[in-house]
C-alpha cells in the first residue's frame, strides 16, 4: 500500500513538472498558433538563473528566504527571456506560423549550445534547501519533500491561472482569442498584447518548473529543458491545444502512467506507454480530451 | 488533371519579360539544364583527383578522410531532399524523420551484427522495415494536421530514441552504440582503402533520391501534393482523398530516409544513439530551410553545406585562432550548433526562400553593376 502511495505522489510530482511546462506551451499554442520550441530554453534559463543566483546574488542562497529570492530571480529571468523572444523574434513574423516555429527551433538549438558553451555539457549540482532533501511520512510512505513542493507549486499556478483567465479582463481576451483570434481582432482588441502576456506567463511557469525541477532532480544540465519539452508536447496534444484544464488532466495521466509502469515494468517502458496513450487518444479523439475550446 | 494544371498555372506569378539575350546569357540558357549532369560527372571523378584545396579540406580531395566527409555530405544532401518531399513539397511539418533514418541504420546494423545476415539480405529487410514503420506511424499521425502533426511525429520518434537508449534485449548497445560487424560485408566496402566505393555508394544514393523526388513531384501525384501544400480543401473539393496522398508522401519520404540510413551505417561502420535524437530532425529542417524548401536543388545543397559546416565548425571551434579570442566570443564559437542556429534564424528573417532564392535576390544588384562590354 505504501508503495502505491509513494508512486502516486512521486508520479504527481512529475505531473506537476509537466503541467508547469505544458500550461504555457498550451496557451501560447492556443492563442498564437505557435509551437514554441524555445519553451524548453525558458525552462533551462530559469534553472540556470536560479542556480547562478543562489551562488552569486547577494542575499540569495540555498536556504530559507535566500532560496525564495533565488527562485524569484530565476522566474524573472525566464519572464524576461520569454518577453524578449516574443517581441524581437515572434512579433515580426506575425501570422506566418511556420516561420515562427522555425525561428523558435533555431533559438532552441542556439540557446542550448550557448548554455553548454557557458557552463559545460555536464550536469551541475543544484543548490537545494535542506528541508527539500528530507522525506515526509504520508500514510506510511516516505515521500520526498521536493516532489510535494512541486505539487503545491503546480496547484497554486493552476489556481492562479484559472482565476486570472476567469475573472480578469485580460483573461477574457485570452480566452476569447484562443477560441477565435480573428473575431477578437475584428472587435478592435489588440491580440498581440495578449501574445506578449501569454509568453510572459508561459516563461514564468516554465522557469519555475526549471528551478523546482532542479531541486527535484538535484542537478541542472543544458539538455534538461529539451527532454522535458517532449513530454510537455505530448501533454499538450492529449489535453487539447489551448486548454489549461485539459493540460492539467493530461499531465496527471501522463505522470502517473509513466511512474507506475516504470516501477512495475522495465525502466523506460513507462515512457513508451505514454506515447501509446497519445496514439490511443489521437485515434479516439484527434482534438485531444478538452479540444481547442474554453480555457477555464 | 487538367483542372489542377490550370490551377497551378494561375498560382505561379507571371515571370518578368526575359532580358535581351547577350551571348553569355544564351550560353547559360543552353548549358543550364546540363549542369546537374556536369556536377554528377565531377563528383564521380573526385576519387581520382589528387587536388589540394587548402582551407576547405584538410588533405587532398581523394584522401580517405576527405572522401568520408564528402560522402557524409552527399548522404545528408539526399536525406534533406527526401525530407523536403514532406516539408517543402507537401507542406507537412514532421519532427520525427530521424526515426526512419535510425530504423535504416539500426535495422541494418542489428541484422548484420546480431543476426549475422549478409548485407544483401539485411539491407532489403531494413528498407522494408523502415517503410512499414513510416506507413504505420503516418496512418496514426495524419489524423492530426499542422502543428499537432509535428508534435505527434516528434512523440513517436521519441519512442525510437528511448528504445535505442534503453538497450532493450541488448540489441542496440545503448549509449555506446553498436559497431558494425564488418566480417559479413562484401570486401569492397571494408577498410579505409575502399572509402571511394562507399563514396560512390553515397553519390548513388543522392542521385536516386533526387531522381525519385523529381519524378514524383513532376507526376500528377506531385501536383496533388503541391495542391495539398497550398490549399488542402481544394484537393478535397476535387474529390481526391488528402489523407491517402499525404500517407503516400509520408511513407515514400520515410523509405528514402531508411535507405539513407543503410548507406550511413556502411559509411561510419556502426550506429550511435545520437542519430535517433530529435536534434537530427531539427537539423534536417534547418538544412531544407537554409537551402530553399520546395526548390529543385536547394535542399540538396542545404544538406551538403550544413553537414560540411557542422563538421568544419567543430574543427574551427577548437582551432588556435578561436581560442585566442576573448572568452565571451570563443566559447559560443566553439559550439557549431550555436553558429548554425544563429545562421538559421537570420536566414528565416532575411532569406525566406533559402539559398535557392539567392540568385533571384541578387539579380537586381547585378544589374546595377555597369556592363563593361556594352
Amino acid at each position: 500500500m505504501s508503495t502505491v502511495i509513494l508512486l502516486t505522489l512521486t508520479g504527481l510530482g512529475l505531473s506537476a513538472l509537466y503541467f508547469l511546462v505544458a500550461s504555457g506551451l498550451s496557451l501560447v499554442f492556443g492563442l498564437a498558433d505557435v509551437l514554441n520550441f524555445a519553451h524548453g530554453l525558458f525552462l533551462s534559463v530559469g534553472a540556470y538563473a536560479t542556480w547562478w543566483a543562489a551562488g552569486n546574488l547577494p542575499g540569495a542562497g540555498a536556504d530559507g528566504f535566500g532560496f525564495v529570492l533565488a527562485v524569484a530571480f530565476g522566474v524573472a529571468a525566464g519572464v524576461a527571456v520569454a518577453v524578449l523572444v516574443e517581441l524581437i523574434m515572434i512579433r515580426p513574423l506575425y501570422s506566418r506560423t511556420i516561420e515562427q516555429v522555425l525561428v523558435t527551433v533555431g533559438l532552441s538549438l542556439a540557446g542550448v549550445a550557448l548554455l553548454q558553451a557557458s557552463w559545460g555539457a555536464d550536469p551541475r549540482p543544484f543548490p537545494r534547501p535542506q528541508w527539500t532533501q528530507g522525506v515526509t511520512s504520508v500514510l506510511g510512505a516516505k515521500v520526498p519533500n521536493s516532489g510535494l513542493l512541486l505539487i503545491v507549486a503546480a496547484v497554486a499556478v493552476l489556481a492562479a491561472l484559472l482565476a486570472f483567465l476567469r475573472y480578469t479582463r485580460y483573461g477574457l481576451v485570452i480566452r476569447a482569442g484562443v477560441e477565435n483570434r480573428e473575431m477578437v481582432t475584428a472587435l478592435g482588441i489588440d491580440v498581440r498584447k495578449a501574445f506578449t502576456l501569454v509568453f510572459a506567463i508561459g516563461g514564468a511557469a516554465a522557469a519555475l518548473a526549471g528551478a523546482l525541477g532542479g531541486v527535484y532532480f538535484g542537478s541542472v544540465s543544458p539538455s534538461q529543458g529539451g527532454s522535458l519539452l517532449i513530454f510537455a508536447f505530448i501533454v499538450v496534444v492529449i489535453g487539447g491545444m489551448g486548454s489549461v484544464v485539459g493540460s492539467a488532466y493530461a499531465a496527471v495521466a501522463v505522470g502517473l502512467l509513466q511512474q507506475f509502469v516504470n516501477y512495475y515494468g522495465t525502466s523506460g517502458l513507462g515512457d513508451i506507454c505514454v506515447v501509446a496513450l497519445l496514439a490511443i487518444v489521437l485515434l479516439l479523439r484527434p482534438q485531444g480530451i478538452a479540444g481547442k475550446a474554453a480555457t477555464a | 488533371m487538367t483542372d489542377l494544371d490550370t490551377a497551378s498555372k494561375t498560382d505561379t506569378p507571371a515571370t518578368a519579360a526575359p532580358p535581351e539575350p547577350t551571348p553569355a546569357r544564351r550560353w547559360w540558357t543552353l548549358l543550364r539544364p546540363w549542369l546537374p549532369l556536369v556536377a554528377l560527372v565531377v563528383f564521380l571523378f573526385v576519387p581520382y583527383l589528387r587536388l589540394e584545396i587548402p582551407g576547405i579540406f584538410d588533405g587532398p580531395l581523394n584522401s580517405p578522410g576527405t572522401l568520408q566527409l564528402l560522402a557524409l555530405c552527399l548522404v545528408y544532401g539526399g536525406l534533406a531532399a527526401g525530407y523536403d518531399l514532406l516539408y517543402g513539397r507537401t507542406g507537412m511539418l514532421s519532427f520525427g524523420h530521424a526515426l526512419y533514418f535510425a530504423a535504416g541504420v539500426y535495422g541494418t546494423d542489428i541484422l548484420i551484427t546480431k543476426a549475422g545476415l549478409p548485407l544483401w539480405q539485411a539491407a532489403p529487410f531494413a528498407l522494408v522495415g523502415g517503410a512499414t514503420l513510416a506507413a504505420l506511424i503516418g496512418a496514426i499521425a495524419l489524423r492530426t494536421a499542422g502543428i499537432a502533426f509535428a508534435m505527434v511525429t516528434l512523440a513517436f520518434a521519441q519512442v525510437g530514441a528511448i528504445l535505442v537508449a534503453r538497450d532493450f534485449g541488448g540489441l542496440t548497445g545503448g549509449e555506446e552504440g553498436l559497431p558494425l560487424d564488418v566480417s559479413g560485408l562484401p570486401a569492397f566496402f571494408v577498410g579505409v582503402a575502399n572509402t571511394y566505393n562507399l563514396y560512390w555508394l553515397a553519390l548513388a544514393y543522392l542521385a536516386l533520391v533526387v531522381f525519385v523526388v523529381h519524378r514524383v513531384s513532376s507526376s500528377p501525384t506531385g501536383r496533388v501534393l503541391a495542391g495539398l501544400r497550398d490549399d488542402e480543401r481544394r484537393i478535397g473539393v476535387l474529390g481526391l482523398d488528402p489523407y491517402r496522398f499525404k500517407l503516400v508522401a509520408f511513407t515514400l519520404s520515410g523509405t528514402l530516409a531508411a535507405a539513407g540510413g543503410i548507406v550511413y551505417t556502411l559509411l561510419v561502420s556502426g550506429a550511435s544513439p545520437h542519430i535517433t535524437s530529435s536534434e537530427l530532425t531539427l537539423s534536417l529542417l534547418v538544412m531544407v530551410v537554409l537551402g530553399g524548401p520546395g526548390t529543385r536543388w536547394g535542399p540538396v545543397i542545404g544538406g551538403m553545406l550544413y553537414m560540411y559546416l557542422d563538421h568544419r565548425l567543430t574543427a574551427f571551434g577548437t582551432s588556435s585562432a578561436v581560442e585566442a579570442l576573448p572568452g565571451f566570443l570563443s566559447a559560443p564559437l566553439s559550439q557549431p550548433l550555436f553558429v548554425l542556429g544563429t545562421v538559421f534564424i537570420l536566414a528565416v528573417y532575411f532569406f525566406p526562400g533559402g539559398l535557392a532564392s539567392l540568385a533571384g535576390r541578387l539579380g537586381p544588384l547585378l544589374r546595377l553593376i555597369p556592363n563593361r562590354r556594352r
